[in-house]
């Protein structure tokens, strides 16, 4: 919630002067904002993304002008920060690493209360040289959230490959479709339940020069 | 720039633009035609397939189709130990692998906490920036090939073979190089600093010889100049990185913007273009070259003494001598070995100029010696995306030199 916001910026002290200038503009959308190794990261909530990113582009302070980077994380039973609850994934860590990576031999955890999937975005400002990781959770039954394209356009391939490969929607995205596999392909290979050894169907092939189908005798 | 290049900047052939060259046929009917350009195609080194739709000789509309090399690099590497990984890191972009695995090295070490020696930092740019010259020379003979200049490239090939030894003497291997490893690298061997100063030089003059031909060259500047146009604003909307971004006068360079390794220290130039056409991409890789030439010669000076790996028990594997006679040794290494390490549990995102552009690792980490998620933020990748609207309007000849200079490198774009 939005509300929880204010706490966890006042336990800590040391704020950069980056999250200064972002909590000055925006603390009211920001659900928390974590700090490791020196990378500042806010998480949002994904009907709040396209105010956020406008906010941060167009904002002379901030003027984040350059979209590096988009992809997701699957969280398959996981929390969502490693670094806090440590105990919570430690036992499924171990049952899910220890069997065969097929997927119909592993024994997946059960699936957490956090929502499974979190989109994240790396932004950096040729201005200011500040660099920013924008993080918003993502449900697995209802795996939207809007696309990025009306505030940076590169945000077109990176989000077209999440969809590929996480099959997390862009709403609002002007050409979603597959980019580096075939339409017909069958799942989504990064999430964590597709095993590294899956086989997919052999497709029939269309094209030019294919063989008529045999006909029923 | 000589005074030369700047004198008749724009080729007058394409200074007319689209609609003046449409009037020209105006009377004559002609209907639009899709062509299939790859994936098994000359000038698409990397297979890509670029699906055109051409009105006479125009490009009306363009699609861009990656994935022919797609290779699960990501699924890869949540599977294998941190360590495991890195030669992995060669394929990605295989004409500048030094880059790549100095990048993936960077990320892992911030994510322990760990700061390599000083010795260590300078081998890693030496081989870095070897690196860098080796891309643009392939990618410069390369364009200039398909643009039908067959000596410049033989010249380019030879200066990077000279670039390409240095290499083999540090870690034995051209190509897939795997130089560095977590928290450390390879010495360099006896006498490497004369033998690179030597290769050095012999490289630069022929990198000079073949930009004599090439940069007064009339018919390669009238396929260069003012085909493949993109303003440096729209560059950097499209998240565009690296020799392409500052060809059109955006001076990013993650070297100078957020320096790691010893880059703070050194003394070079970032070029950068003005008019973010394929001419100026060219002109900025030819000054790049210069530049990290100028660089590997300040780290040979000051080169300092000492270890070259660090001290940390989390990554450094013991001595062999010490695993076969102690207990605790043979303990580590078997730990080390069976079960990858154990950084802290976090997310860290570090990026390094690569020879295209920002190449970026993200790890997440849940504590054990595996990656919960990698990713590695590939520039050709997101310097592919917007060469759509690079083509649309230009002509069909202008594909070639506007693919060559957008260096697409099929590994590191699909993964």
């Amino acid at each position: 919630m939005s509300t929880e916001a204010p706490p966890s910026d006042a336990e800590k002290p040391q704020l950069s002067p980056l999250m200064v200038k972002v909590n000055a503009r925006l603390a009211p959308l920001i659900l928390e904002h974590r700090e490791f190794r020196g990378d500042d990261r806010i998480h949002v909530a994904r009907e709040n993304i396209l105010a956020v990113a406008g906010v941060l582009r167009d904002d002379p302070e901030l003027a984040f002008d350059l979209l590096l980077d988009v992809t997701a994380i699957d969280y398959y039973g996981q929390p969502d920060d490693f670094e806090l609850r440590r105990e919570v994934w430690d036992r499924d860590h171990v049952t899910m690493r220890r069997l065969p990576r097929r997927r119909n031999l592993m024994a997946l955890p059960e699936k957490g209360p956090h929502p499974r999937f979190a989109v994240v975005y790396h932004l950096i400002s040729t201005s200011h040289l500040h660099r920013l990781r924008i993080k918003c959770r993502v449900p697995e039954d209802d795996p939207r959230i809007a696309s990025l394209t009306p505030v940076w356009p590169g945000a077109n391939w990176l989000e077209r490959e999440t969809w590929d490969l996480y099959g997390i929607r862009f709403e609002g995205h002007p050409d979603l479709r597959r980019i580096y596999l075939y339409d017909e392909f069958e799942g989504h290979p990064l999430r964590k339940d597709y095993g590294k050894l899956d086989e997919q169907p052999i497709q029939a092939y269309v094209g030019p020069g294919a063989k008529e189908p045999r006909r029923p005798e | 720039m000589s005074d030369l290049v700047q004198k008749n900047r724009v080729a007058p052939n394409n200074q007319r633009g689209p609609a003046a060259r449409r009037a020209d046929f105006d009377d004559l009917h002609t209907e639009p035609m899709h062509i299939q350009m790859g994936p098994s195609h000359p000038a698409m080194h990397g297979t890509v397939k670029i699906e055109l739709d051409l009105e006479g000789e125009e490009v009306i509309d363009a699609d861009v189709q990656i994935g022919y090399l797609h290779r699960g690099f990501e699924k890869e590497c949540e599977t294998g130990f941190l360590y495991q990984n890195i030669p992995y890191t060669d394929r990605l972009n295989y004409s500048s692998p030094v880059l790549n695995n100095v990048g993936y090295c960077l990320a892992v070490e911030k994510l322990f906490g760990i700061t390599t020696p000083p010795r260590c930092q300078f081998i890693r740019v030496i081989g870095g920036e070897l690196s860098r010259m080796a891309d643009h020379m392939l990618a410069l003979g390369a364009s200039a090939m398909e643009l039908a200049a067959f000596t410049p490239m033989l010249y380019l090939l030879e200066a990077r073979e000279l670039l390409l030894d240095q290499i083999d003497a540090i870690c034995g291997a051209r190509v897939t190089t795997n130089f560095t490893r977590i928290g450390g690298t390879l010495d360099l061997p006896e006498g490497f600093a004369a033998f690179a100063v030597e290769r050095l030089d012999r490289a630069l003059r022929l990198t000079a010889d073949a930009d004599k031909l090439l940069t007064d060259n009339p018919i390669f500047r009238e396929r260069m100049q003012g085909t493949g146009r993109m303003a440096g604003k729209d560059l950097l909307a499209w998240g565009v990185t690296g020799p392409v971004l500052r060809a059109g006068g955006v001076p990013y360079d993650v070297r100078r913007a957020t320096p790691y390794l010893i880059y703070g220290d050194l003394d070079f130039d970032i070029p950068i273009g003005e008019h973010g056409d394929n001419f100026d991409r060219y002109l900025v890789r030819m000054e790049e070259i210069r530049q990290s030439c100028r660089i590997v010669k300040q780290c040979l000076e000051r080169l300092p003494d000492g270890p070259v790996n660090s001290d940390d028990r989390r990554v450094k594997w013991p001595p062999k001598r010490k695993v076969f006679g102690q207990m605790e040794e043979l303990i580590d290494q078997f730990k080390l070995v069976l079960e990858g390490g154990y950084p802290p549990a976090g997310e860290v995102y570090h990026a390094v100029e690569g020879a295209n552009g920002e190449v970026g690792f993200y790890i997440v980490s849940d504590g054990s010696g595996r990656a919960w998620k990698m990713r590695c933020r590939s520039p050709s990748f997101s310097n592919m995306s917007p060469l759509k609207h690079m083509l649309i309007g230009g002509q069909l000849a202008d594909v070639v030199p506007t693919f060559g200079m957008m260096n697409m490198i099929g590994g590191e774009c699909d993964r």
